[in-house]
């Protein structure tokens, strides 16, 4: 093979860019009223690449550079497999819809391109490599954010997220010049060296960190967040809160521990008092809020402050407590995701005080959010607790304690608004709730799969352990 | 296997064989057979463990066992107990299966109620047996969080406010209690080597002062505010006013007791030098903890209110005699926190059943009942006085031993207070004597009273087994003072090894 096996290094991109292709061409052979038969054909192709994708690890770089992978990138990238998979899972019944039969092959086109761009990302080995994949990763986002294009509130966020991404990658572009031209590389490994904390490279730090909080909607770069969670439809909101976040704390997370840091003593003070602000603020919003979009996405952004309390310390605890939250995030925001988009498919409700009296019609569903929802709140036995216990704990390893006290009281404002849901569905009455309905097979396989995982991989302490080995510290 | 993971596993058993049950009558047996067995599972181990000391077993835990569960970070399931959790158990056992009778006829989602009730016991038991402080806290906030469906389900009155207040106050105070670990953990090798969350590892180092200083006051504190410590009592009479009677019984009666037991056997345990230096700030909050419930309960017209209220003051009084840090003292509060925790699981009991006979609590609009219900009437004459610390019955056996250990000890300000703490006794017999002379005594207030028929076999064996138990120990406290034994030991140890 002349050496093209090296190439097998980007196996997640290449198995994602031929199944992309493959279900373009599937697209152009099959008549408009069979399009709906593309959505087990482009599951099952999925759930192939997220298998291979577990095949074992190479270590290396390609391209002089430019590309990186080793275990660490790889678990990413499959725990983002893993979430995609879900999210394909959840959107089949909502994809079935009459006015989406023409587009189907569009969403999935399209989240697979941005996961490519994801993917390349988190292994860039250089900012142009980052940049590239940043910008595919972003770009399809706001078609999908529009893809209910005959209502008026899609069509605004798609407008809303390309607006303010476009300014974003602005500012980041600047910082990026600036790196460029004190260090006079682009090269992650060359800039790592050179950078220091002269004035124009903690300018350019900050530029850098404020294209990096947009995509993370990190306050007060989160404005765009709610309006677009709630416009978009569900399952793209789902796919948004979840995997981009994901993929952006990834690679932010690596950059911080690897190219500045040199500088981590600055990117502390302004991880510190972002994630403080987040946390509170996000929080605060959380509470206001009566529709359940706008309440995941707010809850969101307060997730996002919590994380920050695994990447400030800087160690390899750090790390692994921060791709174990995320793997546990999107199981557990997922999960309530599922049941919302399962609700809205059959009612067209969101609001939370549709909620009223789930618990006695449809038991099952609120008994799975009710986990999902303790899971975000960090309430054990689930996941979550262990997740928010290990990100509490690598802050304090690097002796934050007061950050870290500030953190456990912003859960308590968390855990108050997640208990207004459960109190809707349980205690609440309604003189109108919800009917009893049945969910079809690929609902519930979606949340069977949401709810497994928020229960095991807080149990089973082998995730961790994995995940641990792999990383590495500053 | 060991014995101690039975009891978080035959509740885990019970659970799932309930979410395969239809109808109330089917739940509630298998509730009662679950929870039956592990009344025996109880009494089986109070067994093992008298005859293993008998035989001269002297360690420190018995029935030790240590199963690797977070490698990397040295997160364990331990489990072993001594004789206070031993007792702590047995306690807890006894409270279930009488909170499970006293919601005998919980016909509203009974499934989902007893699922509940279990499994916030089962944080219960976790907890008493638990010897990783990673394990305790989890099994500590599994105990906590099915009250918030509990009270706001099938609880009466301001319930979803109640249950929003008294979740959120002990999740505040498990907060705290996540910092505190997080900071004892951390400093668990101070001269090298692995960090550890086995409280008997860490309390044979010596963790640096000035940790201490800061964590001492946040851990205590988020055990204290489990415990009632004033002024975090004031989702106690809230709480239990609304919640249903099983409930209030569960959790004035075990719950609560796990504020005072982590407060020794975390904070006081592993931080001595700082309990020593700064006991005397809770000392003081306790003490008004103490005489504030008391007087509290006297204003006080609801009988859930004055039963929550003096709940303050009697868990005030666990941790009161706790800071005292003597032996006589802390096995007082030892014997205080069994005493308190059938007493008023009684009452609870009691008010449960009288409540759902007149449908209210207010005591004005009551009185006369003894001629109407003898039985739940001579009960709650019964558990009054032993709340009032009457010789015969567990209350004075508690409070004598307190009160005579607190007053032991030298310091001029620690006099005082007992001094000061002292008089809740008396104020105590106020209220309970003024509700008994209202609520029981003198003629028949309404005549829907006279149709009222006494308790049903099944709230006999609720109160029964506690007044059975109240008495066992008022009379021969012997056998309590058997299982605890010298369990205090390494705890006094600890506490005067800075020689106070």
């Amino acid at each position: 093979m002349m050496g093209l096996e090296k190439y097998l290094l980007m196996r997640h991109e290449l198995v994602l860019i031929i199944i992309t292709l493959i279900i373009l061409i599937a697209e152009l052979s099959v008549k408009d009223e069979n399009s709906r038969k593309l959505r087990p054909f482009s599951i099952i192709l999925f759930f192939i690449a997220t298998v291979v994708g577990f095949l074992p690890i190479d270590e290396g770089t390609l391209f002089g550079g430019m590309y990186q992978t080793n275990g660490i990138i790889v678990t990413m990238k499959n725990i983002l497999n893993i979430g995609v998979l879900i999210v394909f899972i959840q959107s089949f019944t909502w994809l079935g819809n009459d006015e989406n039969k023409i587009k189907v092959s569009e969403f999935f086109l399209l989240i697979l391109s941005t996961l490519i761009g994801m993917d390349f990302m988190i292994s860039s080995g250089d900012f142009l490599m980052f940049y590239i994949g940043l910008e595919l990763a972003t770009i399809p986002i706001a078609s999908l954010a529009a893809y209910e294009r005959t209502k008026a509130k899609s069509a605004e966020a798609g407008i809303k997220l390309i607006l303010s991404s476009a300014l974003s990658s602005g500012i980041m572009l600047y910082g990026i010049s600036m790196i460029y031209g004190t260090t006079g590389s682009i090269y992650f490994s060359e800039v790592a060296q050179s950078f220091t904390s002269n004035n124009l490279q903690t300018l350019a730090l900050i530029f850098f960190f404020a294209g990096m909080a947009f995509k993370i909607s990190i306050v007060p770069f989160h404005l765009w967040t709610a309006d677009v969670y709630e416009g978009a439809p569900i399952n793209v909101t789902s796919y948004l809160s979840v995997i981009s976040k994901g993929a952006a704390v990834f690679i932010f997370i690596i950059m911080l521990f690897t190219v500045f840091r040199a500088v981590t003593v600055i990117w502390q003070d302004v991880i510190y008092i972002t994630a403080v602000i987040t946390m509170t603020v996000g929080n605060l919003f959380a509470i206001r809020q009566k529709n359940l979009k706008r309440f995941l996405a707010f809850s969101s952004i307060s997730q996002a402050g919590f994380i920050f309390l695994g990447i400030i310390g800087g160690n390899k605890l750090g790390m692994a407590s921060v791709v174990y939250f995320i793997l546990i995030y999107i199981f557990s925001n997922l999960g309530a995701f599922g049941v919302v988009s399962a609700i809205a498919n059959k009612t067209g409700k969101e609001k939370m005080n549709d909620y009223d009296g789930l618990y006695l019609t449809n038991p099952k569903l609120s008994l799975i959010m009710m986990l999902s929802l303790f899971s975000l709140a960090g309430i054990p036995p689930v996941a979550g607790f262990f997740g928010k216990f290990f990100l509490f704990m690598a802050a304090a390893e690097q002796k934050f304690y007061i950050l870290v006290l500030i953190a456990v009281l912003n859960t308590i404002i968390s855990l108050f608004y997640y208990l207004l849901i459960i109190k809707a569905m349980f205690i609440n009455k309604s003189e109108n709730p919800i009917q009893y309905f049945k969910s079809d097979s690929y609902t519930k396989l979606g949340l069977l799969i949401c709810t497994v995982g928020i229960i095991a991989t807080g149990f089973f302490s082998i995730v961790f352990e994995y995940i641990r080995s792999l990383s590495f510290g500053i | 296997m060991n014995i101690l993971s039975l009891f978080v596993i035959v509740p885990l058993i019970t659970m799932f064989t309930l979410m395969a049950t239809n109808g109330f009558k089917q739940a509630r047996v298998v509730a009662a057979v679950g929870m039956g067995i592990q009344l025996i599972l109880a009494a089986v181990l109070v067994f093992m463990y008298l005859s293993e000391r008998n035989a001269g077993n002297t360690a420190e835990m018995l029935f030790y066992n240590s199963t690797v569960w977070f490698k990397s970070l040295n997160i364990t399931y331990t489990v072993g107990v001594d004789g206070i959790a031993v007792a702590m158990i047995a306690l807890t056992a006894v409270v279930v299966i009488a909170g499970i009778f006293a919601s005998w006829e919980v016909e509203f989602l009974t499934k989902e109620f007893f699922i509940s009730l279990i499994l916030l016991a089962s944080g219960v038991f976790g907890f008493f047996i638990s010897l990783d402080l990673f394990t305790m806290f989890l099994f500590y906030e599994v105990a906590v969080i099915p009250m918030y469906l509990l009270i706001g389900i099938w609880g009466s009155g301001p319930k979803e406010y109640s249950a929003m207040k008294l979740t959120l106050m002990l999740m505040g105070g498990s907060a705290l209690l996540l910092l505190g670990i997080l900071g004892i953990y951390f400093n668990s090798a101070p001269g090298g080597g692995a960090l550890t969350f086995n409280i008997i590892d860490i309390s044979k180092i010596h963790i640096p002062i000035e940790a201490q200083r800061f964590f001492f006051p946040i851990t205590f504190l988020g055990f204290g505010v489990l415990g009632a410590l004033f002024p975090f009592h004031t989702w106690s009479p809230d709480g239990h006013a609304s919640a249903p009677t099983a409930v209030s019984m569960l959790h004035a009666g075990v719950l609560m007791k796990l504020g005072g037991y982590g407060c020794f056997r975390v904070a006081m345990f592993l931080m001595p030098e700082a309990a020593q230096e700064l006991g005397w700030i809770f000392l003081i909050l306790t003490t008004i903890s103490v005489v504030y419930g008391a007087f509290g309960a006297i204003a006080q017209k609801d009988l859930k209110y004055i039963n929550a209220y003096s709940s303050v003051s009697h868990c005030g009084l666990v941790l009161f005699a706790l800071l005292m840090m003597n032996k006589t003292a802390m096995d007082g509060a030892i014997i205080q926190m069994i005493s308190h925790g059938l007493m008023t699981a009684l009452f609870f009991a009691l008010i449960g059943m009288i409540y759902g006979r007149t449908h209210t609590r207010l005591i004005n609009e009551m009185g006369g009942l003894m001629k109407v219900i003898p039985f739940l009437g001579v009960v709650y004459v019964i558990a009054g006085l032993a709340s009032l610390g009457l010789p015969g019955f567990s209350g004075f056996v508690a409070e004598m031993t307190i009160f005579v250990g607190s007053f032991q000890h030298p310091d001029i300000f620690h006099r005082v207070c007992t001094i000061v703490a002292c008089s809740s006794i008396v104020i105590t017999a106020v209220y309970i004597l003024r509700v008994v002379g209202i609520l029981l005594l003198g003629p028949i207030t309404n005549d829907h009273y006279l149709h009222l028929g006494d308790a049903k076999w099944y709230e006999r064996i609720s109160t029964l087994t506690l007044v059975i138990a109240i008495t066992l120990i008022g009379i021969a406290p012997l056998w309590l003072s058997n299982i605890i034994g010298d369990s205090l030991a390494p705890i006094i140890n600890q506490l005067s090894f800075t020689g106070f």
